[in-house]
């Protein structure tokens, strides 16, 4: 009888469901590490929140505006509290921008949704002999063995897929879950008190199956049900619960819709916002945050003054101020970008396209350098002035800011050595 | 490390006789146990003489390595072992009892036959090589698609139906052009031309399924291993550079907005007769349409990929014929004379070459027959034997990077529409959705929909049953699909069961042999027995959760 059943919170039903029968004895070897206080807040953890704009964002819209230009669109840029400007629709942004550094002279060369959003969770362009882990999971793979007690998953996914975790193992792969932190299958319906009767059963069955000399597989598949039985019962599954916050709390973060009188519903992104700063709070290393709709061919302003900016403003700010609020932000990382930027030249649509060739993201927190705009693209916001940088530079500062080694380096299935953030040095002005 | 004095021959010969008494006394089966290892006496009840052959060449092998192979496998494992391989689900509760119960000496060979005959082989292996063609998704068509899984499926539901020889159906793939519903052979071609790469990931998704090879090593540099060349991808690529894609968009009046219409390959017309590739140290070098040593005319007008399909089609080298027994393979062993299997060449050795030749030569004969391929493979004793290793065989295992010797079964999970077919047979869902076909083949769909979107990767043929996840496991324990298979409505397998006449012992043994199988040993029974007994008033909740055990179990998810 090798399935442990696990403690947490419904060990309350099978002590119940015990005394009344006296039943599942052989079943009940519990495993010995009750938390007595999972809410402990581990601030000197570190972890990386990844804000994902899927589709591609405009940010010569949003963070590095050309006002005179003939590209520079319909908005006026704000000073902040950073040493830079950036769109006048990111106000509350604005007074955050000095704990955030803009990278403006990202140069990336993929232009395609799917090739864009490979290169940048993975440091590499796609290549048909090897399957590269998003960083999420390189986390996950590196920061494991520090938590050691966390119970929940290592990566977790909010409102998106990310991407797989390659050659580093699907114990790796991003956690998906929506914005209001619920789980797929996560199995409440057990409460009817049956768990433990049924993983009696189970593991009857799998022991028998184990000692019948048929290799490694058995055994691996009763590890993975261990843990997926740990997870539904564990206390930390309250990081999950985002409906717990108090209400000023999810006001800040436009959870319950509003951002700030404008009218609109609730901000999901916020929620996911949110969610990652619990997440975080809890241990979690890795948390990255789906934000979608930014794949604006047409309409590119109103879409954005009166949607896209008011959500990312709001949701964005939010998390800084609280993460900092809470002693966090100097252990959290946080990044944001997307597959590419948008087109300098505005199109007949009134819309920007794809492109990689010159463009921003932001990245900031976890005893990173704040309030620095890096790079410099001309003033059509066409061409780069300056250093350029790629999705490697990127995670290399996040890796360096997490206290992973950036000599790191991993092994494809075919025995490929693989270099963490693909060899890339870090941006050296955010790190000083 | 002499043979002899390692396994004295007297005593295999006299263990032999006496177990095999034992079994047929007890069972009638046809299981020869312990044998002298150079002297074959299993049979399928197959009379083929290359059955034979190959049979002694593998065990050969057994010999040279010193190791004893496992017993044949019992006639329930195996039985569910060949449903899996063959039709691509469990067996039947009623089949497996027949089966079991059978004294017929040449019952597997004619259960291969009729499973070579079953309507579900089409289907297996339609989703099979339509899988391994353009990958799991695009299951419902999205109306901004460019590949359609309908047209991929219709063409390969013809290829098995009609069981064509395989390398006529290489040469329509390579050289498909046209609608993507029309002419299905198109969709292998759209679903490697999602991203613009001048045909790169054609290049090595076409080489790699169907010819076996890995060219895209050589894409950026000299293979490391062997002597290919860079040239070579180039080469190759240079084939499917006059291939084009046309995209018909129309607009929807209910989403408001243009949508794909269809998708068709068409011919691209090309200026030059190479393709420029650039060497490590910068040099640029131009590449030419060959195929091994047959040169194709590189002049802008002749149609390449004709061209190719026709070389494919003769496969004078007989590397369409090596790639699909390879291939096969290791579809019925979980492992090839390769590993992996599409990775051939001079940098990777085959294990057992002479039986890879005689297979390769034999398909060639028999007009690339697939289905005798088939035959062949699962007639061989190797297929026949348990997958419990034994103390002297324990060294035959590839999972630890060893080379196979085949000596035992080795174990695979399963793939995702397997599990989702034999959850289907083991809870006899088939018998109440008979009457509504499409709504049980939608509801299928979108389970496997839902699954390869929270699972899927990007490796078209990597989404097993079990990759290893949490989120799996949670879909397994909690998911719909099990709480409807092991649901006490009036009419479902689980409340027909135990409203059968009968004990409850009797009902136990029906539902493991419905979803392994097999009858549970003494230790099961008794230990089963006690949790009934400890289960409470409600004994339909006790068969319910050992239902649910049994459909979580390892052994439920794995094919042995």
């Amino acid at each position: 009888m090798n399935l442990p059943v696990p403690d947490g919170m419904n060990r309350r039903h099978f002590m119940r469901h015990m005394a009344a029968g006296a039943t599942i004895l052989p079943a009940m070897q519990f495993i010995d590490h009750v938390k007595a206080n999972a809410q402990t807040v581990r601030k000197n953890q570190k972890a990386c929140i990844l804000l994902w704009m899927s589709g591609g964002p405009p940010t010569i819209d949003i963070w590095d505006l050309k006002p005179g230009s003939k590209n520079g669109g319909e908005f006026q840029p704000i000073s902040t509290k950073g040493d830079m400007q950036i769109s006048e629709h990111m106000p509350r942004t604005a007074n955050v921008m000095d704990e955030l550094s803009i990278v403006r002279s990202m140069s990336t060369r993929e232009a395609d949704h799917g090739r864009g959003r490979y290169f940048m969770h993975t440091s590499y362009v796609p290549n048909p002999t090897v399957i590269h882990p998003t960083f999420g999971s390189v986390v996950s793979y590196e920061l494991a063995d520090t938590r050691k007690d966390l119970e929940i998953p290592s990566f977790v996914s909010v409102s998106g897929n990310s991407m797989g975790p390659g050659y580093l193992g699907m114990g790796h792969a991003p956690f998906v879950v929506q914005s209001n932190g619920q789980i797929r299958n996560a199995g409440r319906s057990n409460e009817t008190g049956r768990l433990g009767q049924r993983l009696a059963m189970l593991g009857e069955i799998e022991s028998n199956f184990i000692n019948s000399d048929r290799g490694d597989f058995p055994k691996a598949h009763q590890e993975v049900y261990q843990k997926a039985v740990n997870l539904m019962t564990s206390e930390q599954m309250q990081a999950f619960e985002v409906s717990q916050e108090p209400d000023q709390i999810k006001q800040m973060y436009g959870v319950t819709g509003g951002a700030g009188g404008m009218g609109m519903g609730a901000n999901r992104f916020g929620e996911g916002c949110l969610l990652a700063r619990r997440l975080v709070e809890s241990g979690v290393p890795f948390v990255e945050v789906d934000m979608g709709g930014w794949d604006l061919h047409n309409d590119v302003f109103n879409t954005l003054r009166d949607q896209r900016l008011p959500q990312l403003d709001q949701a964005m700010s939010a998390l800084v101020a609280d993460l900092k609020q809470r002693g966090l932000l100097e252990h959290t990382v946080i990044v944001w970008m997307g597959e590419f930027g948008r087109t300098p030249r505005i199109n007949q649509n009134v819309g920007r396209d794809h492109w990689a060739a010159s463009w921003s993201s932001v990245i900031g927190g976890g005893g990173l350098k704040g309030g620095q705009a890096i790079g410099a693209t001309d003033k059509d916001g066409i061409g780069i002035e300056s250093q350029s940088y790629v999705p490697g530079n990127i995670w290399a500062t996040v890796a360096h800011a997490l206290g992973i080694p950036l000599d790191t380096v991993h092994t494809s299935k075919r025995g490929r050595p693989m270099k963490i953030a693909n060899g890339q040095p870090p941006i050296a002005e955010l790190i000083g | 490390m002499m043979k002899p004095a390692k396994f004295p021959m007297s005593r295999i010969l006299s263990q032999g006789v006496v177990l095999c008494g034992v079994i047929l006394m007890l069972s009638g089966s046809l299981a020869t146990t312990a044998r002298a290892a150079d002297e074959p006496e299993f049979s399928t009840g197959s009379n083929e003489v290359l059955i034979k052959e190959i049979d002694q060449l593998i065990r050969r092998s057994w010999n040279d390595n010193l190791i004893k192979p496992s017993e044949v496998a019992s006639d329930g494992e195996w039985l569910r072992r060949v449903y899996l391989d063959v039709v691509g689900h469990i067996p039947p509760v009623e089949v497996a009892r027949e089966f079991i119960k059978s004294k017929d000496p040449a019952k597997r060979s004619k259960m291969i036959d009729q499973l070579l005959d079953n309507p579900d082989y089409v289907r297996n292996w339609t989703t099979i090589w339509t899988n391994h063609s353009i990958g799991r998704g695009f299951r419902t068509r999205g109306d901004r698609d460019e590949v359609s899984r309908l047209g991929m499926d219709k063409f390969y539901r013809e290829v098995f139906a009609r069981n064509r020889p395989w390398n006529e159906v290489v040469k329509d793939i390579v050289t498909a052009e046209g609608n993507f519903e029309e002419n299905g052979a198109v969709n292998f071609i759209l679903a490697q031309m999602e991203m613009p790469d001048e045909g790169v990931q054609l290049t090595a998704d076409f080489t790699r399924l169907f010819l076996g090879i890995q060219v895209q090593c050589t894409q950026c540099h000299d293979h490391p291993f062997n002597d290919w060349k860079q040239d070579q991808f180039w080469s190759y690529n240079s084939i499917f550079r006059q291939t084009g894609k046309d995209i018909q968009r129309k607009y929807d009046e209910d989403s408001g907005r243009m949508v794909v219409d269809f998708v068709e390959v068409t011919w691209r017309n090309v200026d030059s007769q190479e393709v420029f590739y650039e060497r490590r140290n910068g040099e640029v070098r131009p590449a030419y349409p060959v195929f091994n040593s047959h040169k194709i005319n590189p002049a802008p007008h002749v149609d390449r990929r004709q061209e190719f399909g026709e070389l494919l089609q003769k496969d004078e080298d007989r590397m369409v014929a090596a790639a699909m027994v390879n291939r096969m393979w290791g579809h019925f062993f979980g492992y090839g004379f390769t590993k992996p299997v599409d990775d051939m060449g001079p940098h990777n050795p085959p294990s057992h070459p002479e039986v890879m030749e005689l297979l390769t030569s034999s398909f060639v004969e028999s007009g690339y027959d697939v289905k005798q391929l088939i035959r062949w493979i699962a007639n061989t004793e190797a297929y026949n034997l348990t997958s419990q290793f034994n103390k002297e065989n324990e060294i035959d295992n590839p999972a630890a990077g060893e080379i196979p010797l085949f000596s035992h079964m080795y174990v695979k999970a399963l793939e995702v529409e397997q599990l989702y077919d034999s959850l289907i047979i083991a809870t006899n869902a088939h018998k109440t959705n008979s009457r509504n076909f499409e709504a049980a083949e939608q509801q299928r769909q979108r389970w496997l929909g839902e699954f390869i979107t929270l699972f899927g990767d990007d490796e078209n043929d990597s989404s097993t049953s079990f990759n290893g996840s949490i989120p799996q496991a949670l879909m397994m324990m909690n998911g719909e699909l099990v709480t409807r298979a092991t649901s006490l409505e009036r009419g479902s397998f689980l409340s027909e069961t135990i409203a059968s006449p009968g004990d409850d012992v009797a009902k136990v043994k029906e539902i493991y042999l419905a979803t392994l199988s097999r009858y549970p040993n003494g230790r099961e029974l008794s230990s089963i027995s006690k949790l009934f007994r400890s289960s409470g008033p409600n004994k339909a909740y006790a068969y319910q959760d050992l239902l649910w055990a049994l459909l979580n179990s390892n052994e439920f998810i794995v094919n042995h």
